[in-house]
């Protein structure tokens, strides 16, 4: 750190600037490196236990478990950077493989058009959530709860009353079925590759470039940060807000039916308990419960932490029920290390 | 007297049957600091909102270069020029120095969707306004929140005058600060009066009023309790002005009984 993280002293005007920057002091000011550290320990871990682990056969499994976690991780990420939670995230996902299934099956429509459909529900879902914090001013971890609950219901209560079953099927028995499903499901190497690892990266690029190299992004960060400073200077920050909100539900409907046309079916329980997988990500990934701090990077790559975590344990023959053991550790060392990062960013003289 | 840009003439304003501020008469011209005074209480915040558009007057007239206006919201009163620093409310801690110059007029490159910031000409352009200043950045990438309390309140008065403002409303920049933060706050002020900004200066503190100022207008219980320009009034009579002069005679005497 430079001169500028010492405690406050009477000093000259003239001395009133930075010293050097430290290479170490630059790095601490990324969010992503502590998750990139992580990242390199558990897959060498995981690596000793299991040489399976980084064939790429073992990649291939477990990319998959990251990808279709750091789809949504990343939004949620861009979200809680935005100084919001969404806890209907993960519901949300099955919300949308069940809506795509009971329109492609029981309504009988063309695969493409329930896709089309279901990511605008989705996204009307998501601005009723944003609308909803923004008009109450409740917090948005009330107000998705209440979204959670209500999706739950509706998508246990719904499956049942029209399939009499708790899942829709067939979902590969619909028109166009095959070419979406090589878009949005299948595997594409002889590894067995899923395609979901392509859509995850290349969302994370676009989250990067928008939240680190466009005006919303700069905004993002401003509403997070101090949404009433970021307000005096002229951002909208109800529609920054509520943007957030609409494109993270929109993200999890699109995981939702990756998953769903991969399986060809979805289960009414499908998804729940997943958002706390995505803050997890999150937030091993740099980013601050309190907004305006974090990176796409480093949610994609908590997700990666998560994903090798889940299949390593798989691979190296243990029990899987570990896998919530290591998911709270992790969060735990991450807080506190985001604590101290963020501590030393924002200096002592606040 | 240079040109006036920012006049009240017999200013009220009412919350119900509260009169917060009435009969209040202040100006700034171009090139000129004018300092409001007052104690806790005495309608500096209600002042300070008429003037940078969040409240409307109810009474009098607010000229903005000689034509009577009402500003309908904060905006307006930015797009005429009136740029006003809240103490607290000005930047964003965790937000790189510059991303906090530019945050919500972003300068950009390009077209459609890679229509994105011009982060180098964004950067060099903060650089330069603050050295103006005379501050030297030389890590733009610096979160604002590890810049002192007096440097952060340089990069909000830069910002608003390099995205034009002609009038710089300062809502009590020193009273967070330590004696040389304040006195580096005041060397900024006087800066952008020297480079033909008007000033309005609120602040409680006569100390750091006077050697800044060419105006003083002290507030008392939402009334002018009067107006001085720097050759009419010595600093010890404004500090016993501010501090209610009669008041304050009458409570050195009790305390020297006591």
């Amino acid at each position: 750190m430079s001169a500028v993280g010492a405690p406050p002293k009477p000093v000259p005007v003239a001395d009133e600037r930075l010293a050097n920057i430290s290479l170490t002091a630059r790095l601490l000011r990324r969010p992503e490196i502590g998750a990139l550290l992580a990242a390199i320990v558990v897959a060498i871990f995981f690596w000793t236990q299991s040489s399976l682990f980084l064939q790429l056969d073992g990649i291939a499994n477990w990319t998959d478990v990251a990808s279709t976690i750091g789809i949504p991780a990343v939004m949620v990420a861009l979200l809680m950077i935005g100084g919001e939670f969404d806890l209907s995230a993960g519901v949300m996902t099955g919300t949308a493989g069940l809506t795509l299934g009971v329109l492609a099956t029981e309504v009988g429509l063309n695969i493409w058009l329930a896709i089309v459909l279901t990511l605008i529900g989705a996204t009307a879902i998501g601005f009723a959530n944003g609308y909803m914090v923004m008009k109450t001013k409740l917090p948005s971890f009330i107000v998705t709860l209440a979204t959670f609950f209500i999706l739950q219901g509706v998508n246990l209560g719904v499956t049942k009353l029209i399939t009499d079953q708790v899942t829709v099927s067939g979902i590969d028995l619909a028109a166009g079925y095959s070419s979406a499903n090589a878009i949005f499901g299948d595997s594409f190497t002889s590894h067995g590759f899923r395609i979901t690892v392509l859509w995850w990266i290349a969302i994370t690029l676009v989250a990067t470039w928008v939240l680190t190299r466009t005006r919303t992004g700069n905004w993002i960060y401003g509403v997070g940060g101090d949404a009433n400073a970021a307000r005096n200077v002229g951002v909208p920050v109800a529609r920054v807000k509520i943007g957030l909100f609409m494109a993270t539900s929109f993200v999890c409907a699109l995981t939702g039916i990756m998953v769903a046309l991969r399986l060809a079916s979805t289960q009414a329980g499908q998804g729940v308990g997943e958002e706390f997988q995505y803050i997890i990500a999150a937030v091993v990934g740099g980013c601050v419960l309190t907004g305006g701090f974090g990176s796409a990077v480093g949610a994609a790559l908590g997700a990666t932490i998560i994903g090798m975590a889940f299949i390593g344990i798989q691979f190296s023959g243990w029990n899987t029920d570990w896998r919530f053991l290591f998911l709270g550790v992790i969060l735990l060392v991450a807080v506190l290390v985001n604590n101290y990062i963020r501590k030393r960013a924002e200096g002592a003289r606040r | 007297m240079s040109a006036t840009l920012l006049e009240t003439r017999d200013v009220a304003k009412y919350f119900g049957n509260v009169v917060a501020l009435k009969d209040i008469s202040v100006a700034v011209g171009a090139g000129e600091v004018t300092c409001v005074l007052g104690d806790n209480g005495a309608g500096k915040s209600t002042f300070i909102k008429i003037l940078s558009g969040v409240h409307r007057h109810d009474e009098g007239e607010l000229l903005v270069e000689g034509e009577a206006t009402h500003f309908s919201n904060p905006r307006d009163a930015k797009e005429r020029g009136i740029a006003t620093v809240f103490q607290d409310l000005a930047t964003v801690p965790l937000m790189s120095i510059w991303r906090n110059f530019f945050l919500g007029s972003e300068p950009t490159k390009g077209a459609g969707p890679l229509r994105r910031i011009d982060v180098k000409g964004a950067q060099a352009t903060m650089r330069e306004e603050l050295r103006k200043m005379g501050i030297d950045v030389r890590d733009a990438d610096q979160p604002v929140g590890t810049l002192s309390g007096g440097e952060r309140q340089a990069v909000a008065i830069a910002r608003a005058v390099y995205f034009g403002a002609k009038v710089l409303i300062l809502d009590e920049p020193t009273s967070a600060l330590g004696v040389k933060q304040s006195g580096v706050v005041l060397r900024y002020i006087a800066q952008a009066r020297d480079r033909g900004l008007g000033v309005i200066f609120i602040t409680h503190n006569p100390h750091h009023a006077y050697p800044v100022g060419d105006r003083f207008v002290i507030l008392n219980r939402g009334r002018l309790a009067g107006t001085w320009t720097k050759d009419e009034i010595g600093r010890d009579e404004l500090v016993r002005q501010m501090s209610g002069g009669a008041e304050l005679d009458a409570l050195e005497h009790e305390l020297r009984r006591a």
